[in-house]
């Protein structure tokens, strides 16, 4: 029997899940590099597409970046898209995932996030998806392996939105959520064609009623070309809104933009992305136990960035502690940590920012990794500022 | 919650364990993670596989650093593996290996409950092949008490199919049958 008609949760391995998923949204063009680094996830996709669970075009390129052009070029006819991609994948890819957004194909493509060389690494960090920070896509981090499954499916709705229109990433971190076993309850197959109807475009490359995508922008329109696509962008926001609500009435399982946890009366509050979130919240759970006034928030959507929900999430706390997975080199603070200190400084109650970086290219991140964080915060001091990242972990 | 630390070379099913285990205990109404030590595979390397078992959701993604449990696939990585590093001092050994309890106590030191199974006999008699995962499988379920045969069946149906399933389930309960944790 196939795991999705499991009317209870099945224990299952998140990249499969997410294949899974991907069948459960009628994907109709599945384009992959099907080597090193590429998950499961296209891999059960190429099964599910053999033994006929799911009719789709799948095409198996010879490159990252053939996989997205093929991707730009079957979303651009009118069809429903997905790739999956990782690490030095998403290198290979680059020059392709700019382009995406601009022509207003609603792809979508999960991203197993995994460090870059060098030095050689397989192992997850957020390096691969913040070297393409400013591609223009909307994009999600997921918490588990439940939540990568139903983000699967969201993804699909938001991009095809007629207000919408945008590609959209869905980060899972590699190894900690790609890898893993664990309970997935899947979303029945009539309850995701009734959220998720078939796509339908008029935009769409047709011999019949011939239009031209991706032309040149000379001086004369570049900028406002650019400056659309942000509009559309930032706009989108309103709309994840949407979709994660639908989502929520139809499944029972509501998300947000920005999640807090025990954040109420905390004092210092850790932000986090990604699946270091829920390790993090036993760790608030234990330091609470202990006495400490302390919160958690993560960040769902990254981009575009839910600035007046963080700002109202982390509200009257005194210390934010930012965890970054990457690092900018020559930069004393990581891209979240930049990013967020940027956005309170015109609050006129800021707290205080520090910057931690930990869980490189596969370091493990134990739930002490927060104790210690938040001991540095409070060693700080009322007047004390951290002035650089802090690496956690570094064995010197 | 149970944590459960699998040790074994590659080739050998410590990483299947973990994950049928897994998958037999949400398969029971149960919450469940299980997950591998990543790295490039290599047969016959040493690898280590994690399980964590629990009546409530689990969120914790940290790697097992204090087992309940610790099971060995395969007796001749506890020459090159500390085996027993971080277990609990509840803990409980569960060990491949045709010697008794005491013999391995006095070789490795060792200062937790054993159980021994010679599971790479039973592996060979009943599946003609050296992977002891499901052996392993049926001495961790009757020990600790986290699956019976009817529980694993469906599993072991759905990874192995209908040509290898029935040995694999025999495999299995030959181990639950004779296994028992040292007085």
């Amino acid at each position: 029997m196939s795991v999705t008609k499991s009317t209870k949760p099945v224990g299952i391995e998140v990249s499969l899940a997410i294949a899974e998923a991907v069948k459960l949204a009628e994907a109709e063009v599945v384009a992959a590099y099907p080597i090193t680094p590429q998950t499961h996830i296209v891999e059960h996709l190429s099964d599910l597409v053999a033994n006929g669970e799911l009719s789709a075009e799948y095409v198996p390129v010879e490159s990252e970046q053939s996989a997205l052009s093929a991707c730009l070029g079957s979303s651009a006819a009118g069809a429903r898209t997905f790739t999956a991609t990782s690490s030095q994948g998403l290198m290979l890819m680059a020059e392709m995932v700019f382009i995406a957004p601009v022509l207003r194909l609603p792809i979508v493509m999960a991203v197993a996030n995994r460090a870059i060389s060098a030095p050689i690494n397989i192992w997850n960090d957020h390096s691969d998806i913040m070297s393409i920070r400013d591609c223009g896509w909307i994009q999600f981090f997921a918490e588990n392996g439940q939540e990568a499954t139903d983000m699967t499916i969201i993804s699909f709705r938001l991009a095809e939105d007629k207000n919408v229109m945008l590609p959209v990433i869905l980060n899972l971190d590699g190894f900690t959520l790609s890898h893993f076993i664990e309970p997935i309850l899947f979303p029945p197959q009539d309850k995701v064609r009734k959220y998720l109807p078939p796509y339908q475009t008029a935009h769409k490359l047709d011999i019949t009623k011939p239009i031209s995508m991706g032309l040149l922008g000379a001086p004369e329109v570049f900028t406002e070309i650019k400056k659309a696509t942000d509009n559309a962008l930032v706009a989108s926001k309103k709309y994840v809104s949407k979709a994660f609500d639908e989502f929520g009435k139809i499944f029972g399982r509501q998300y947000k933009l920005v999640e807090t946890y025990k954040t109420d009366d905390a004092e210092t509050i850790i932000v986090t992305m990604g699946s270091i979130s829920e390790t993090a919240t036993v760790a608030v759970d234990e330091m609470r136990e202990a006495g400490e006034k302390v919160g958690l928030v993560h960040l769902r959507l990254w981009r575009p960035f839910p600035v007046d929900e963080l700002r109202a999430a982390v509200r009257g706390a005194k210390h934010l502690a930012v965890v970054d997975r990457h690092f900018t080199p020559g930069f004393p603070e990581g891209p979240v940590a930049t990013e967020i200190r940027a956005l309170m400084y015109h609050e006129a109650d800021r707290p205080k920012m520090s910057n931690f970086i930990l869980g490189l290219g596969g370091r493990d991140v134990p739930r002490n990794h927060f104790k210690y964080i938040v001991e540095q915060v409070k060693g700080l001091g009322a007047s004390g500022r951290q002035g650089h990242y802090e690496m956690v972990g570094v064995l010197e | 919650m149970i944590e459960i630390r699998f040790h074994g070379r590659g080739g050998q099913g410590a990483v299947t364990s973990a994950e049928l285990m897994a998958q037999t205990a949400v398969g029971s109404g149960k919450y469940a993670q299980a997950f591998p030590s990543f790295g490039p595979e290599r047969r016959g390397a040493p690898v280590t596989a994690f399980l964590r078992i629990s009546d409530q959701p689990i969120r914790v993604r940290e790697k097992i650093y204090n087992p309940d449990v610790v099971v060995v696939l395969d007796p001749s990585v506890m020459n090159v593996t500390k085996v027993d590093a971080g277990l609990k001092d509840s803990g409980v050994l569960i060990i491949n290996s045709a010697h008794p309890a005491g013999a391995l106590r006095q070789q490795y030191g060792f200062k937790w409950k054993i159980t021994t199974i010679d599971a790479l006999s039973i592996a060979l008699e009943v599946l003609k092949v050296p992977i002891t995962n499901t052996v392993m499988m049926g001495a961790l379920s009757k020990v600790m008490g986290v699956a019976t045969p009817d529980d694993v069946r469906e599993p072991l149906q759905n990874r192995f199919g209908p040509a290898l399933a029935p040995k694999n389930q025999e495999a299995f309960e030959r181990a639950y049958a004779n296994a028992k944790m040292e007085a």
